[in-house]
This record gives C-alpha cells, structure tokens and sequence, in this order.
C-alpha cells in the first residue's frame, strides 16, 4: 500500500480571499491545513462545514468538500454528514455567535451525543460581517469600537460550558500561533469523539480591546498565553470507569477556565480529554453486522417482509 | 334474518385506561375474520385520565372514513356516557347521542349509573368485567394473578361486543390463537375471559343479538390492519432512507418512534435531536453526505425549520424529503386533533424563490406511493420535497390486502458524478438544469456549496449574470419535475365523468368524498365525482383544468378555515369553485357531516359552508 502524504497546499484553493488585512482567520486557516497535511487525510475525505459570518467563508479557502451553511447551523449539518458519510472526516468552523448565541442550543447538545467531530470556533469576541456588536464572548462591561454601548449582558465561558455538555475533547488555540494551533487541531481531530477548540483570534477591524498587543503583553511578569503543555496539567482521564476521576478531571478543567479570574491569564492547549464511545459505537451495538452496519448499510435490498406480515 | 353490514363500535374511557389495547384486539379479530374495518380516536392532549374514544366501523366492504352511527357503544367511565361537563366548553357531550336506535351501550357493571332520564330507545348492559375475569382466572387455577392479567377484562368487553353486534363468537376467539410467546400462552384464558362476556350480554339480550352482522368468508391470508405511520415508514425503509431526524411531536412522533425501534434491524441511522432547525439540518447534511435522508414533524416543527429547507433547496440536496403530519394549527392549536391548515405554508415553507416539490397522499395507498417515491423525486430533482400527512392517517387502522410494493417504480439515484476532468458541482451545462452530483468521499468529486448565491463551482458570487443563469436553472427544475411525474401521481377523478357535481379535495379527504359518492346517488339522485389534487407543487394545473372546465357544479370540500386549496385552484387555474364546505374544529369530517355539507352546500346561496361537529 502506497501511503501518500500531503502537504498544506494540497489543502489549498484559489479563491479569491475576503478577509480583512490581518485578520486572524488566516492563522486558524492555515493552522487547520498544517493540521490535515500533518494527519496526511486526503482531501476528498475532508469535509468541512461552516456557518456563517467571515469564519463562514472558510470550506471556499480549503481544498476539501465544502459546506457553507447557514448562521448557528455548522454543528447539526457536520452531525448529518458525519452520520451519513462515516468515513469522511468532519470538521465543523464557526465564528462566536455562530457557535454560542444563535447556535448555542447545537453547541450543548452536540456534546452530549459525542458525533466523531471535531468543531472549531474562532473566537474573536464580535460580529465582524455585521460590523462589530459584541457577542457572547465579550465581557460585561467591556466597549469594542463598533459597540455603540458597554456589553450589558454577561459572558458565557465557552470551555466551562463546553465541559458542562460533555465534549470529551476541549481545547483552546491561538490564531497568532498557527503552528502550535495545527498540533492542536491535529490532536482534536485525531481523537475519536466530538472535540472542540475555541481558538482565541484578533479582529484588527472591530476588536480594539483585544489586539495581538494585548494578548502578547505580561501579566505581573508572566506572559498572558501560557501553553498547558509546558506546565504538569495533565487533561487526559486515565480510568474512564472512575466517575471521581472525571468529575476531578472535569473541574479542574473548568477551573483552569476561569483562571486568572477575568482571564488576565490565558492557558492554551488541551484542556480534557476523556476516550469513551462514540455516538456510532454506541447505535452500532445490536446491529447485524456491527460497526459495517453504519460503515455499509444494506440500504436497497432491505427485507420488510416481517414488518409487513406482523400487521396481519 | 335481516343481515347488517354496516357496523361502528365503539370505546370510550380515560386516556392511559387501554381503550387502545382493546379496540385494537377487537379490530384485529374482525378483520381476521374477514370483515374489512376503518378506524379512527380521539384523544386529548394528555397522558393520563382525559377522555378518549375510539371508533371501529366494520363492514363486509371497505370504508375509508368513519361513520357517527354507533351501533355498539362500550363505557369504561361514567364520562363517556354524560360528557365530561366539568369544563365551561367539554370536549364532548356523552357518546349517546350518536347511537342508533336499537343500539347497545356495555357498560362496566361495577360503575354505578343512574340511566333513568337517558334515551330509551337504546338498551344497556352493565357488565361486570372485573368479576368475569376472576371467575375465568379461578376456574384455571390462576386467581392471584387478577391485578397482573386485568389487561384481559379487554377479551370480556371483546367478547360482550361480539354478542352485541350479531359476531360468531368462535370468530372473535379464533383471533387470540396462533400467536407465539406469551399471547399463545393467553389464547385460551383470553378466549375463555371473550366467552363469558359474550355470554352475559347474550343473557341480558334474551339470547339474541340485537343486530346480525352479515357473514363473511374467512379470507384464506388475513388483511394488513395498518395505521399510516407504518405505511409510511415501511415504505421509507424500502426506499432505501439511511437516515431520519425528528424532535418528538404530535401527531409526527409516531412514525418516528417505529424507525427508531426498527433502526437496528434495519441499517438505519435514527437522531432524537435538540429541536426541528438541528432536525432539518442534520436531515440537510445528511443528504448532502450521500445518504436518502428525512425529517418528520407537524406544523409547529416545519415553522421551526423553514430555514434549513431553503437551504436544501438553495444548495440542490438531494433531499431531505420532509414527513409533515399536520394537527389542527395555528401555533400550538390543537396538538392531537386532525386539521388540512398547513397547505398554503407547505408550498412556501421560507423565504425568496426556491423550488421544492410537495404531494398529498390521501389513503394508505398513495402513502406507499409517495413516501416511496419522494426519495426518487429528491435524488432525481436534488431538492427537498413534502409530503403532507395528517393526523387522521397517523392514528386511524384500516384494512388493506397488501402494500404493493411491486408495482413501485425502481430506486432511481438520479445523476451522479462520473470522474472525468474538471468538476463543477453545479455545471450549467446539462440542458435540464440537473447538474449530476458527487458524493463526498469520491476522489475528484471535491466540491463545494453555499447557502449564499453561488457559482458553478460552489464558491459565493453576486454577479448578476450568474444569478439569472443559476435562478433559471434552480427554478427550471420544477418544470421538468411537472413534465415527468405521472398523472396518475398528480390527481384522480373518481365517480362518472359526466357527472353534474364535481367534489374537489385533498388528503385524506379522499376516502370521505369517496365515500359518499353512492350515497348521494342512492338518496339523492345525483350524479357526482371527486377530483382529489395529489401533487400540489409543482401544480398540475393542465390536468385539474381540463376536469374543472367540464365540471358543472363544483365543491371544495377542506379541513381549514377557508379553503386553501380552492384559492390555489384559483391562483393557479384562474378557476373559482362554486362552493367550499370547510370544517376547522380539529375533527375530520365524518360521513353524515359531509354528506350534509353537501346537501347544505346545492341547497343555500353562501358560496361558504362552515360544517361543525355535532353539538347540542
């Protein structure tokens, strides 16, 4: 068998990019391709689906199947696509409000069925397409230029959140660090499960508050962004059977969320990670033929016969 | 003897009380007796203690509707005798009012009912179900298990009923034999249990019954006694669905319960999910993956997923084909009650212009043929189509010979992408404006797809050239669909040609207008047929023009306020029907309502007739 491998501009189209100038979905595009040449997946066995907003556009920039959707609705067509087509693999992308306003409802649920996805949301605090009104990542209180007011309303924590569903995959990325982001990405979609990564990403145009600056600057001599792996955390539940341990390991990951308080410091990296079955092990279980029976269904020579005579 | 060949019976009690349970065995005996049936309930939006009743109209011939002369009426609660005349607006008012002369009510004899005052002209029965049944499970030795094997005071009611209508006994027991497990090991208690029931009323009756129904062959293969949720989706699961998601909801659930308990047999991929907008999603993507897909749901669900289906239909899905099992609306409405209100919005279920297809099965016959079919027109027209059910199928058992299966066309995938250069997922090239599709997964198939305006490849554009092109090509598809899809899948005419009245309905309309057309020939002298409309989009309007133009009278029978296919009739044909009887309370039309809609309908000048449930 002859294993091809890939390179990122395999994963790479020409298509006219319209993303602003130094928008940080660049990174988190280019993180992602580093991440499919690294895993060495062909393209025609990718498939990416996007909501909508700038992050929406991202399937047009990739050399994969590409599924443009609709604003909040990535998560439930990725759970479609994966469920009909088991052998691609299924990577959903999203902005902010995509993924935690309109599509937050998705965003729980798809976390307690544990799809074998991986969901990716660029993380930049506002509604850039709409030019600039807060999402639900930006902090109470806080004025980004195209706000007309201070936000009102709360944040959500995205990772305490996502923890609290059940993703048995969590992370945290950084748009600027495509490099450390593609090993990341790598892990997510290597990990059999839905995983999520909410990859922190500047918006030059609309985020004035959060800008490459603020996100690089110390804090009381540390740097803000840490990555987890160079520390002892360790994310990964070990005795799967040990409910202790993954309610250990789930706190520690939510406290690891709201580290710093008001998040002055940001861990990056895995935050949990928990090997359990899928949603497909678990509905291939009684099934004729198993596990082939989602790979391969027999689907046109079905026999009704016996639902037919019962009624008789 | 003077033989009856026309008989409802019917069981009223609290919901959760197994009313179902019994008429469905009591159908199940007659129809493997020979005798053909229509069923239909009514139910409140409740789990337990509301007032349900059940109706079973049998016969030596086929009915499809149901009729409100109960011959037999069996009362589990003092409700269903009075009404349940605790609330300002009850729901109902006593089943008595609907007996015939003559007719039996079998009571439970351990209710205690003052039935002076009451109809005089109907005899009852009171029962002692209870005690029947201890007396059976004693005699066999099995006395202590009365409160687990209570279920069986069903057979006693069974059997007290057979009496009542004039059924061989032996027919009735016959049917609790030949099962295997659990029900074999019940056959003969059961049947002892239908015995002494049978024989209590035949005492009470003075040893005869007060009707006779006619006899009946034995078939040699018993009929399918068959709701339309299995119809449906025995006949999906033919057509090869790989996957369905649904949120629960009345009266949809049904049918997606029975994929779900059948998923695993089956090969099928069934997703209980969040809400309907995940539901038509995950549906789209599903489709998208190379998958036959679908969604069930009910008015409120297709609200909820009117943007996931313009995204089907903007990005060429093959699918999803959407199961739509409509109560009576608008918003929440009537949640388990019956109502045709969702046509108008079936035909355009979101914004812009966008092409889908939508038809309206009207027995469990078309049900076969369209859930089947549906799947072909998805892959074929690669967009999403509705088939409008309601819940008068949903819940209602009928006989019926067979599903035919063998007389449905082949699985036709439609185009599919062949590996040859440069692929473009919407090629404008093929003159009938279906691009052929890949799957993904398939190597040079790669290609991609947006909600936005899009070119041929997939990738957003605004320029206006494009737009037309790729507009007249989306729309264009519509055309074709009309020009390929059979006429017999578009409309029916039933009755004489030259008839002086034309009936025109939709839906399950269908058996009720068919129904009638002997009786009003009989009663009334009059020559009518019924012209049932299938498919409503793409619109036959040729077909349904040339029968309206050489119609004399014409009548729009619907379950809506006003008479949405009328005004479509109207949109699309310019032509006005003379008359529309319409009923909006949530109940189908029965035979006697329809019959006097219509006779209502020749005689006043109101061009509307609003027909209603019988009240006092």
């Amino acid at each position: 068998m002859v294993v091809q491998s890939y390179t990122l501009k395999d994963y790479k189209t020409d298509v006219h990019n319209t993303w602003c100038p130094g928008c940080g979905d660049f990174g988190i595009l280019t993180a992602l391709q580093m991440a499919l040449a690294e895993i060495g997946v062909a393209p025609h066995k990718v498939a990416i689906v996007s909501g909508i907003g700038c992050s929406g556009k991202a399937p047009h920039y990739l050399n994969a199947y590409g599924f443009h959707t609709l604003h909040g609705r990535a998560v439930p067509v990725a759970t479609g696509m994966k469920l009909s087509n088991p052998e691609m693999t299924v990577i959903a992308v999203g902005g902010d409000g995509d993924g935690y306003g309109i599509g937050s409802g998705y965003f729980v649920n798809a976390g307690r069925r544990n799809v074998d996805f991986t969901y990716l949301v660029f993380d930049n605090e506002v509604y850039g397409l709409t030019k600039g009104q807060g999402s639900p990542t930006m902090k109470k209180g806080l004025k980004a230029k195209g706000m007309a007011e201070a936000a009102v309303q709360d944040n959500i924590n995205p990772l305490a959140l996502a923890i609290s569903s059940g993703y048995t995959f969590v992370g945290r990325g950084y748009a600027l660090n495509p490099k450390a982001t593609a090993q990341l990405i790598a892990q997510a979609v290597s990990h059999k499960g839905t995983s999520f990564i909410d990859i922190i990403q500047t918006c030059p145009v609309y985020n004035d508050l959060h800008t490459k600056e603020y996100y690089t600057e110390m804090v009381e001599g540390n740097p803000r962004m840490y990555w987890l792996e160079n520390t002892d955390y360790d994310a990964v539940v070990h005795d799967t059977t040990n409910a202790d341990e993954v309610v250990e390991k789930k706190l520690q990951a939510i406290t690891k969320a709201y580290e710093g308080g008001t998040g002055n410091q940001i861990p990056l990296g895995c935050y949990y990670k928990i090997d359990v079955p899928t949603f497909e092990d678990q509905i291939s279980q009684g099934r004729p033929n198993g596990m082939d029976s989602i790979l391969q269904p027999n689907l046109w020579n079905r026999n009704v016969s016996n639902l037919v005579e019962s009624l008789r | 003897m003077d033989y009856i060949s026309d008989v409802t019976w019917m069981i009223g009690g609290p919901q959760g009380g197994g009313i179902n349970a019994a008429a469905e065995a009591f159908s199940k005996a007659m129809s493997r007796g020979g005798y053909r049936i229509f069923t239909g309930i009514e139910y409140h939006s409740n789990i337990m203690g509301e007032h349900s009743y059940y109706m079973v109209r049998i016969g030596d011939t086929q009915k499809h509707n149901l009729s409100e002369k109960v011959h037999v009426l069996v009362a589990l609660d003092e409700e269903t005798i009075e009404g349940n005349h605790h609330n300002e607006w009850p729901s109902h008012h006593g089943h008595l009012r609907e007996m015939v002369p003559g007719g039996v009510v079998i009571y439970d004899g351990a209710l205690k009912l003052d039935l002076s005052g009451k109809r005089q002209d109907i005899r009852y029965i009171g029962v002692p179900f209870d005690d029947l049944l201890r007396k059976v499970l004693v005699a066999a030795g099995r006395g202590a298990e009365f409160n687990t094997l209570r279920v069986m005071t069903n057979s006693v009611a069974g059997g007290a009923s057979a009496a009542a209508i004039g059924l061989d006994l032996a027919i009735y027991q016959e049917s609790f034999r030949g099962g295997t497990g659990r029900r074999a090991a019940l056959a003969e208690l059961n049947a002892a249990a239908a015995k002494e029931g049978f024989d209590f009323v035949m005492e009470a009756l003075g040893g005869k019954s007060t009707f006779t129904l006619a006899p009946v062959t034995k078939p040699a293969k018993a009929p399918l006694l068959i709701r339309g949720v299995q119809a449906c989706a025995i006949a999906k699961l033919k057509a090869g669905l790989g996957f369905q998601s649904y949120y629960p909801i009345s009266p949809a659930t049904d049918e997606n319960v029975y994929l779900e308990a059948n998923a695993r047999a089956q090969d099928l991929v069934v997703v209980q999910v969040e809400d309907e907008i995940s539901a038509i999603n995950m549906a789209v993507g599903a489709a998208h993956g190379g998958k036959r897909s679908s969604t069930s749901t009910s008015g409120p669900g297709l609200s909820l997923m009117c943007e996931g289906f313009g995204f089907a239909s903007m990005t060429e899905a093959p699918g999803p084909v959407l199961f739509l099992w409509s109560r009576g609306g608008p918003s929440t409405g009537l949640p388990t009650r019956s109502e045709q209100s969702d046509l108008t919005f079936a035909l355009q279920p979101g914004h812009g212009d966008f092409a889908h297809i939508v038809t309206a099965p009207g027995d469990i016959e078309d049900v076969v043929e369209d859930a089947y079919e549906s799947f072909n027109w998805a892959d074929r027209y690669q967009m999403p189509v509705i088939v409008m059910l309601d819940k008068k199928i949903q819940s209602g058992y009928q006989t019926v010979d067979d599903l035919a299966f063998e007389k449905l066309p082949p699985i036709d995938r439609g185009k599919l992408f062949e590996r040859n250069g440069d692929y473009l997922r919407y090629s404008f090239d093929p003159a009938d404006g279906i691009s052929p599709r890949a799957i993904p997964g398939q190597e040079g198939g790669i290609f991609w797809t947006t909600t936005d305006e899009h070119d041929q490849r997939g990738h957003i554009t605004e320029n206006s050239e494009n737009r037309v092109i790729i507009m007249n090509k989306r729309m264009g598809k519509l055309a074709l669909a009309a020009r390929e899809i059979p006429s017999a899948r578009k409309i029916t005419l039933f009755g004489p040609a030259d008839a002086d009245i034309t009936l025109v309905g939709w839906g399950t309309v269908k058996g009720s207008a068919r129904d009638i057309l002997p009786i009003l020939e009989k009663e009334d002298g009059l020559k009518v047929n019924f012209l049932q409309v299938r498919l409503m989009r793409p619109f036959p309007v040729e077909e349904v023009s040339a029968i309206l133009k050489k119609a004399k009278t014409t009548i729009l029978v619907e379950e809506n306020y006003n008479g949405q296919l009328g005004d479509l009739i109207r949109t699309q044909t310019g032509i006005t029907l003379d008359k529309r009887v319409v009923k909006f309370d949530g109940r189908p039309f029965s035979e006697e309502e329809l019959l006097d809609g219509i006779r209502t309908a020749l005689k006043s000048s109101d061009v509307r007739i609003p027909v209603t449930h019988y009240l006092p």
